[in-house]
């Protein structure tokens, strides 16, 4: 028998008992598409939280005023409580494994410039920050460090400030009012998105740090200094290195506790990467158990033919088929029914993941392997299912194979 | 001896069932020569199929030998059994042992897809030949189940005749069938048997198997008798004759 023989032998034998093709194929769709599903949300959200965890910034080191023990909050009368610039000077001077460093005054109010005002948060910070948050423009210019010295009234608006407050114009150039001081708008950012709570990064407004601080009622002290370490490999050495910085800046002798608190994002990434993979762990193995389910019922199928099966086999032996032919025909219609079952189900799950990506809350995220794991498993429950029954029948006298009951 | 097509020699089948032996075939000797018509007759249980399917190579013997063209079956390996099957022998079933839900057509077509000599290179016009040789070229595409008993035994004998045999064997092909439609199948037997092709067949009916040229009479698993027919049916005649018969009576 040739290929092409084999393979018609075999699609004929699928379209004679549709129904049972069909109730077989049923097994393996539905199993595949549970798998690449159930799979797809879990990558689909772990994929979300790395996405927010990026859009922190590269290699960011946060460093926070108050002994990390006492959770963030001073408690002894006579320990250094506030970051000053010099305090940021001195990072900025003396470590060597960082890329930018820059402290962040956080004041908020309303904003009144353009089409009407606008309440948000406005951070004071220095030239480096765009850099360390891994931000870019969208249009305009980043103040500098001249600006910085010289508290000027100027900033750089997120893109949800500039969407309200100046929805059609360009605000590059224009004045609004922070607080009732007037700023001159030098630049826009390009959006950033939602952040790991879900508020978004891009309702903001970034002023010169020193401007701030000194010119806006509410900023009063620097809350963080945000450091960006030169590469992911050197954030410990990187902390290390700021910690002796920050201990000598404060004039703390060596016994002392520290008065400040250095977190990376491996602390934040960390605990998210895990609980989505957890979460990944708990879908793919009710999908697996779906796929077994689908597996059983697909055994049940096969045993329920099997004396149909038997019959048929023996007619095929009785007009000169041999074993090897019998085999071969019957892998094939198992992978063929497989095949197309596993092609039906990954094309259903991409609908279902379609359909959750733009109607749904829920992200779907659909590797390639993860299709060719369901894909393969499957066809090998089909083919073992379908084969089984094959090769204990060729194995028969067509005699005994006709007589099979 | 070459117009020798089938001898056996002491050809014994033995059954276990559980602990218990069954001797269906004890020491049978025949041997049938190209071009006869044999038929085989004995009380049920004697053996008969047992032999028929030993003769058809759907089994294998416990003990003795099987001659087939000149060649001992006996040594012959599985993959070699099924090439006898395919290219020497058509077996005609009492049951038909058509494929369900396939046509006419594609059942007969069956055994062209298991030769390996590729003989016949256009499968569909051989079947087709072999349909309009029983008569059935106008139930092509009907299925089993659209067809009468006698269709489906024309069916199953289209499909032994396909690869063009020397040996047909029939184990009661006519078992299931009235007896007017049987004679049409006598028929067809002997126009084959005219055309050279050598049958063998089991039938319960001294009627039938006067259609043959030699009767084998077998009990208990031995031949007790073995004789050539002295007056002959005409199947022809006789479906005439019930033909006639059926008009006088309406
Ligand atoms: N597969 C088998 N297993 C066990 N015993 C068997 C088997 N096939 C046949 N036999 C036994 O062998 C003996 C001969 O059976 P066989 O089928 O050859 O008889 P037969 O002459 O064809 O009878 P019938 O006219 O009823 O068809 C019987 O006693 C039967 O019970
Ligand atoms: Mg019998």
């Amino acid at each position: 028998m040739n290929a092409k023989i084999i393979l018609k032998v075999a699609t004929r034998s699928i379209m004679k008992s549709r129904m049972r093709s069909l109730l077989t194929a049923l097994g393996i769709i539905i199993g595949v598409a549970a798998v690449v599903v159930m799979v797809a949300i879990g990558d689909g959200a772990q994929r979300k939280v790395e996405e927010q965890i990026a859009s922190l910034g590269s290699n960011l080191i946060i460093i926070t005023p108050g002994a990390s023990s006492s959770g963030g909050v001073n408690r002894g009368m006579g320990s250094f409580n506030r970051f000053t610039f010099d305090d940021v000077d001195k990072i900025k001077n003396e470590a060597t494994l960082i890329k930018g460093v820059s402290p962040l005054v956080r004041s908020g109010g309303q904003v009144i410039g353009g089409v009407g005002n606008w309440f948000t948060q406005i951070q004071g910070v220095s030239p480096d920050y765009l850099d360390i948050r891994t931000w870019a423009l969208e249009s305009g210019e980043f103040f500098t460090d001249r600006d910085i010295m010289a508290r000027s009234k100027v900033c750089v608006l997120g893109a949800d400030v500039k969407k309200n407050l100046f929805p059609n114009d360009d605000p590059i150039g224009q004045q609004i009012r922070i607080r009732n001081t007037p700023f001159r708008v030098i630049g826009v950012l390009k959006a950033k998105g939602q952040t790991a709570v879900g508020t978004s990064n891009d309702d903001v407004i970034l002023a010169p740090s020193r401007t701030v601080l000194d010119r806006l009622s509410g900023g009063r002290f620097i809350s963080s200094i945000q450091v960006s370490a030169i590469s992911t490999d050197k954030i410990l050495a990187a902390q290390a290195e700021i910690k002796s910085i920050m201990r000598e800046s404060h004039k703390l002798s060596p016994g002392e506790e520290d008065d400040f608190t250095i977190q990376d994002q491996s602390d934040l990434s960390e605990t998210a990467t895990e609980t989505s993979r957890i979460l990944t762990i708990l879908l793919a193995s009710v999908a697996g158990v779906s796929l077994v389910v689908g597996g059983i019922g697909i055994m049940n199928i096969m045993l329920v033919s099997v004396t149909e099966r038997t019959r048929e086999i023996g007619i095929r032996l009785s007009v000169g088929a041999r074993a090897s032919d019998i085999l071969v025909q019957f892998l094939t219609e198992a992978i063929v029914l497989s095949l197309s079952g596993g092609v039906i189900g990954v094309l259903l799950s991409f609908l279902i993941a379609y359909i959750l990506n733009n109607y749904t809350s829920q992200s779907a995220l659909i590797k390639p392997q993860i299709i060719m794991i369901a894909f393969g498993f499957a066809g090998a429950i089909g083919i073992f299912f379908g084969f089984y029954p094959a090769r204990k029948a060729a194995a028969l006298n067509p005699i005994d194979a006709l007589r099979y009951e | 001896m070459e117009n020798t097509l089938i001898k056996t020699v002491d050809l014994s089948k033995t059954y276990k069932v559980g602990d218990i032996e069954v001797h269906a075939l004890k020491s049978v000797n025949i041997t049938i020569n190209n071009g006869e018509f044999v038929a085989i007759m004995g009380a049920s249980g004697s053996g008969k199929s047992t032999l028929m399917n030993l003769l058809g190579c759907l089994d294998m013997p416990t003990s003795g030998e099987y001659y087939l063209d000149g060649i001992n079956t006996s040594k012959l390996t599985k993959n070699e059994y099924a090439n006898i099957r395919n290219q020497k022998i058509g077996f005609v079933f009492q049951g038909f042992n058509l494929l369900p839900r396939t046509t006419a057509l594609e059942n007969v077509e069956l055994p062209l897809m298991y030769d390996r000599l590729e003989k016949v290179k256009n499968h569909q016009k051989q079947a087709t030949d072999a349909l309009i040789r029983v008569g059935l070229e106008d139930r092509m595409h009907h299925i089993p189940s659209q067809l009468s008993g006698g269709q489906q035994q024309r069916v199953a004998l289209a499909r032994a005749l396909v690869n063009e045999p020397s040996l047909i064997l029939a184990d009661e092909p006519t078992g299931n069938l009235d007896s007017v439609t049987s004679v049409e199948v006598f028929n067809l037997f002997q126009k084959l048997n005219d055309e050279g092709i050598t049958i063998i067949m089991v039938t319960h009916e001294r009627d039938f198997a006067a259609f043959a040229k030699r009767i084998i009479e077998m009990r208990d698993g031995r031949v007790i008798r073995d004789a050539k027919i002295k007056d002959r049916l005409n199947a022809e005649e006789e479906l005439k004759k019930a033909i006639a018969e059926a008009e006088i009576a309406e």
